[in-house]
């Protein structure tokens, strides 16, 4: 590449004049090889219709839940006069249900602040890019950190006298014991399912179950002064 | 019922109206069944094009996605549809609210329907939300190159729990003032300035007359219209980013593609 060149190149950038463009061909370049080789399907008409048709079925469903069941209204709002128990919407039973048992500041600002926090950076942070099994590399080391975890957010559960969500955390953690002695090699479909787990379907797992079930039991288990009661016992 | 040649059928009188010179003027592609005209459809059109004019046809099969993201859609378009109306019948006033909510249950034609529609909806599209992160979530479908439309996605499902949470003290009785005063005293317990933040979610020191006012204006200005401006984004980035099973958003593919690069580099030299 010795031979001089008839021309200059360099980067112009009055904004006032049209550019020109040329293309530079190098010698070695090949034509690229497109990776991917998938089976295409038009959107019009294909998805347009599926998608028209699901909202159409969810219409009807809408509808006819509508015309089966009143919304609730109650009396006129009264400041004088506090319900009991006064709940949230439903949504934010799982939250009240923490206000029980630990200070606002806790259950009503840290908790769902860590919470959006950690549900921000998932795609960031690599543990939740990886997809192999948690118990698959350095298995012992693992089980051991594991065995540390469970136990100390079991036994902080424990002290709170939290209940509620200690049940689904321990049964959490002996489903993940069966994945930490279970191998890809298992005769087990089951055990084979669970060792493939990475790290980030276990704690997004844990949480759903925290999620509903503390939302199931704000919302159907709880009566006068936040007390257990049974949803058959009505209020 | 022999179908002669000087019959047309309704797809032929379909074709001929877009043919006209009005039909073209307003619909930019034209008739036409080809992949071109198809695509063009997609391409051409100002809300249709945020999508991709092609996807991938794995993303059909119903496991896929389970229909989770169109159905929010759906609800979401019941909502609107269903929420003008009710602003018709409603003054955000004490406790003329209430009187117009009991109005639309008893007085209104189809009040009841309307609301009861408005309600449910509303609890199905934070449900629908939810569902569809976690489906995300499983999939794996926020790995790069994605991962901001699921930042965008958080960010939708925050504005619609505050759509809902603002919705519930419109209709101004026990229920909607109590639950509304249980979770702004939330906002309270934020340190240093929980106090100030509480002040002016409520526009007072308590639900009243101007957090109901505050509240409706969120709820039928500012926040459907947040809303709308992520979702376009949320659409537009699936395009963008790829689409559905992107290349390279699957670790196996992502194992496959890096085996087949080095494979046929091997081959090249």
């Amino acid at each position: 590449m010795a031979d001089s060149k008839d021309f200059v190149a360099g980067v112009d950038s009055n904004a006032k004049k049209s550019p020109r463009r040329i293309v530079f061909i190098t010698r070695r370049t090949s034509a690229q090889v497109k990776a991917e080789t998938e089976d295409q399907i038009q959107t019009f008409p294909e998805v347009l219709f599926r998608a028209a048709v699901a909202i159409e079925v969810l219409a009807v469903v809408l509808v006819w839940i509508s015309l089966m069941f009143n919304a609730p209204l109650e009396g006129l709002a009264d400041p004088s006069h506090t319900p009991n128990p006064a709940k949230a919407p439903w949504y934010f039973l799982g939250l009240q249900e923490m206000l029980h048992y630990f200070p606002p500041v806790v259950a009503g600002v840290l908790v769902p602040g860590l919470v959006v926090m950690a549900l921000i950076v998932i795609p960031y942070f690599k543990v939740n890019i990886e997809a192999d099994g948690l118990f698959l590399k350095d298995r012992e080391k693992r089980q051991r950190i594991f065995y540390v975890v469970a136990a100390t957010l079991s036994i902080f559960l424990l002290v709170f006298k939290v209940y509620v969500a200690l049940a689904p955390t321990l049964i959490m953690a002996g489903v993940m014991l069966v994945a930490a002695y279970s191998c890809p090699q298992s005769t087990s479909a089951f055990r084979r399912y669970l060792a493939a787990r990475p790290l980030s379907y276990w704690v997004m797992t844990w949480f759903l179950f925290e999620l509903v079930l503390l939302t199931a039991i704000g919302t159907f288990f709880r009566g006068p002064g936040w007390s257990w009661i049974w949803p058959w016992q009505g209020s | 019922m022999a179908k002669t040649d000087s019959s047309k059928t309704m797809d032929q009188y379909f074709e001929d109206l877009q043919q006209t010179r009005v039909w073209r003027s307003i619909f930019r592609s034209g008739p036409g069944s080809s992949t071109l005209k198809r695509a063009l459809a997609i391409q051409q059109n100002v809300f249709l094009h945020l999508f991709s004019t092609k996807v991938r046809v794995r993303v059909l099969s119903f496991s896929a996605t389970w229909y989770l993201g169109t159905l929010t859609l759906g609800t979401f378009l019941v909502l609107v549809a269903t929420g003008i109306p009710l602003m018709l019948y409603y003054h955000p006033s004490v406790p003329q609210a209430y009187a117009d909510t009991k109005d639309l249950q008893f007085v209104v034609s189809s009040g009841m329907f309307l609301r009861n529609l408005h309600r449910w909806s509303a609890h199905a599209m934070v449900f629908l939300v939810f569902a569809h992160m976690f489906k995300v979530f499983y999939r794996g479908a926020y790995r790069t190159p994605r991962e901001f439309n699921w930042v965008i996605g958080v960010i939708l499902l925050l504005i619609t729990l505050l759509l809902s949470y603002t919705g519930y003290l419109l209709p101004w009785d026990q229920l909607a003032y109590w639950a509304i005063t249980v979770g702004s005293n939330i906002a309270s317990a934020v340190p240093l300035i929980g106090n100030k933040i509480h002040f002016l979610l409520l526009g007072g020191n308590a639900v009243n007359a101007n957090a109901l006012l505050r509240f409706y204006v969120l709820h039928c200005m500012i926040l459907p219209l947040t809303a709308m401006f992520f979702v376009a984004i949320h659409f537009w980035r699936i395009r963008k980013d790829g689409g559905l099973y992107s290349h390279g958003s699957e670790p196996a593919t992502m194992k496959a593609a890096t085996a087949n690069v080095a494979a046929a580099a091997k081959e090249a030299r």
